[in-house]
């Protein structure tokens, strides 16, 4: 279960990076790379270690009204990149 | 005219800056002609290269060699390779590291520094490295690199002679605080192929050895990863080399020779240079990256097997190697009727125990020596 008030940070030893040849975000660290797809790009590109779990949504929420079910992909997506040591929470 | 691009872009540049190195293992994985390379690129020319990579698409970038750290430019290379926006790699023994280069290199811009290991201790360090003094050092440059807060990467090489220290190998690396740890059997391609009776673990051994990694791992499920490489000769099915022939990666060798692999240099193909090319040409339109491309150039078994979109048909290298043609099934596949070449390595492997007089160690007159007596 992922805290609403817990704030992620992408582990230091990751890079987000946008990579224009792929058009999508990556995620680079030593001698690898991950492509994102789209939502896990734009989610991730919101994780500064400032915003809250809660705040990112709001902030997505309100960018894409249209996308049903928007919180529960994010608190889904935050889940995965927390067990693959993407990000942390505080 | 610009022809339409033939594949995916290359993602991952590796650099190899030198064939120099102070150290002389006999599993090194350039090639055993680095004496017959041309001189070594220049500032200019990585710089050029990297740039026309990184326009591709190459996102990764790896410093490597030979020693990597004996080019008095490398922090020049890391800077711009920042600059450009490469995640770049230092793969380095960490000899020629001082504590002052870690935190220069760091102020550059690297993102990572991978220090490879011959063993846990110095004696056997010694006697596969040639430096007394290089086990110590290590072991100083990874205390270095953790607190320069560089993710942890250590590599050790894995033969006879060390992969029974996998558990001491394994808690060294978590004392040093490692992030991953490569245990990786060596690839008998170059000097290792050469060495290969020397260096390949027995069956038991290799068993023991996983085994180990695996209840490390079941102990640990947080801790560090661990990525376990096996020797391909143990294995049924070829290894899908570099996910397939000049798909993704591009190796250029210190005199500017591109490559779809470090290894590729033996084959008999006419690699162009990038002093001659710039890199789109060489990757979308040189014959030699074009060659295995795609499935049509397989043979049978390949040719109609079902698997041949996982594993691409193998290594080249080793075809070539072993049959005396890169366009033959990777003999490690047990559908390749030259099969009975790796199990007769594997029989002589398995009956063959002491470091023996004629363990030929990798450096520059030996090389040499190769290539005088090579017809």
């Amino acid at each position: 279960m992922i805290d609403p008030v817990s704030i992620p940070q992408l582990n230091k030893h990751f890079r987000l990076q946008w990579e224009e040849a792929q058009d999508c975000f990556v995620l680079l660290y030593p001698e690898g790379m991950v492509k994102l797809n789209e939502s896990a790009g734009l989610i991730l590109s919101c994780v500064d270690g400032v915003k809250t779990v809660e705040a990112i949504i709001a902030e997505l929420s309100e960018r894409f009204p249209q996308v049903e079910g928007i919180a529960l992909d994010i608190e889904e997506f935050m889940t995965t990149a927390s067990a693959q040591h993407w990000v942390a929470f505080s | 005219m610009t022809s339409p691009p033939a594949t995916s872009p290359p993602l991952w540049l590796l650099a190899e800056l030198t064939y120099r190195c102070p150290l002389q293992c006999p599993y090194c994985s350039n090639p055993v002609e680095l004496a017959s390379a041309g001189t070594e690129l220049n500032t200019d020319d990585w710089f050029r290269v990297m740039q026309q990579a990184r326009k591709m698409g190459a996102a990764q970038l790896g410093f490597s060699g030979g020693e990597p750290l004996v080019r008095q430019d490398l922090e020049l290379l890391v800077a711009e390779a920042r600059r450009l926006g490469f995640y770049s790699n230092l793969i380095t023994s960490g000899v020629g590291l001082t504590g002052d280069r870690v935190g220069a290199l760091r102020e550059a811009g690297l993102d990572h520094i991978q220090i490879s290991f011959q063993s846990t201790d110095s004696d056997i360090s010694e006697l596969l490295s040639g430096s007394r003094k290089a086990f110590a050092h290590k072991l100083a440059m990874a205390e270095a690199v953790k607190s320069a807060g560089y993710p942890m990467v250590l590599n050790f090489v894995l033969h006879r002679h060390n992969i029974d220290q996998i558990e001491q190998i394994i808690d060294l690396s978590h004392q040093l605080g490692a992030d991953y740890v490569e245990l990786a059997n060596a690839q008998y391609h170059g000097w290792a192929l050469l060495n290969r009776d020397d260096l390949m673990p027995t069956k038991e051994q290799l068993d023991r050895a996983e085994k180990i990694t695996n209840a490390w791992r079941e102990a640990h499920p947080d801790g560090m990863r661990l990525f376990f490489v096996v020797p391909d000769y143990y294995e049924e099915r070829p290894k899908p080399c570099m996910n397939g022939w000049a798909k993704m990666f591009l190796a250029i060798a210190p005199d500017g020779l591109a490559l779809p692999c470090h290894s590729a240099r033996s084959l008999p193909l006419d690699f162009p240079n990038v002093r001659d090319h710039d890199i789109s040409a060489i990757w979308n339109d040189s014959a030699a990256f074009n060659a295995y491309r795609g499935f049509d150039w397989m043979q049978e078994p390949c040719r109609s097997c079902p698997e041949k979109e996982q594993d691409f048909g193998g290594c080249r290298c080793q075809a070539f190697a072993l049959t005396g043609d890169a366009s033959q099934a990777d003999p490690v596949c047990t559908k390749s009727d030259q099969r009975n070449q790796i199990d007769a390595a594997l029989t002589a492997a398995n009956c063959h125990n002491a470091v023996s007089a004629t363990m030929q160690y990798r450096s520059w007159s030996a090389s040499q020596n190769i290539i005088a007596s090579t017809p």
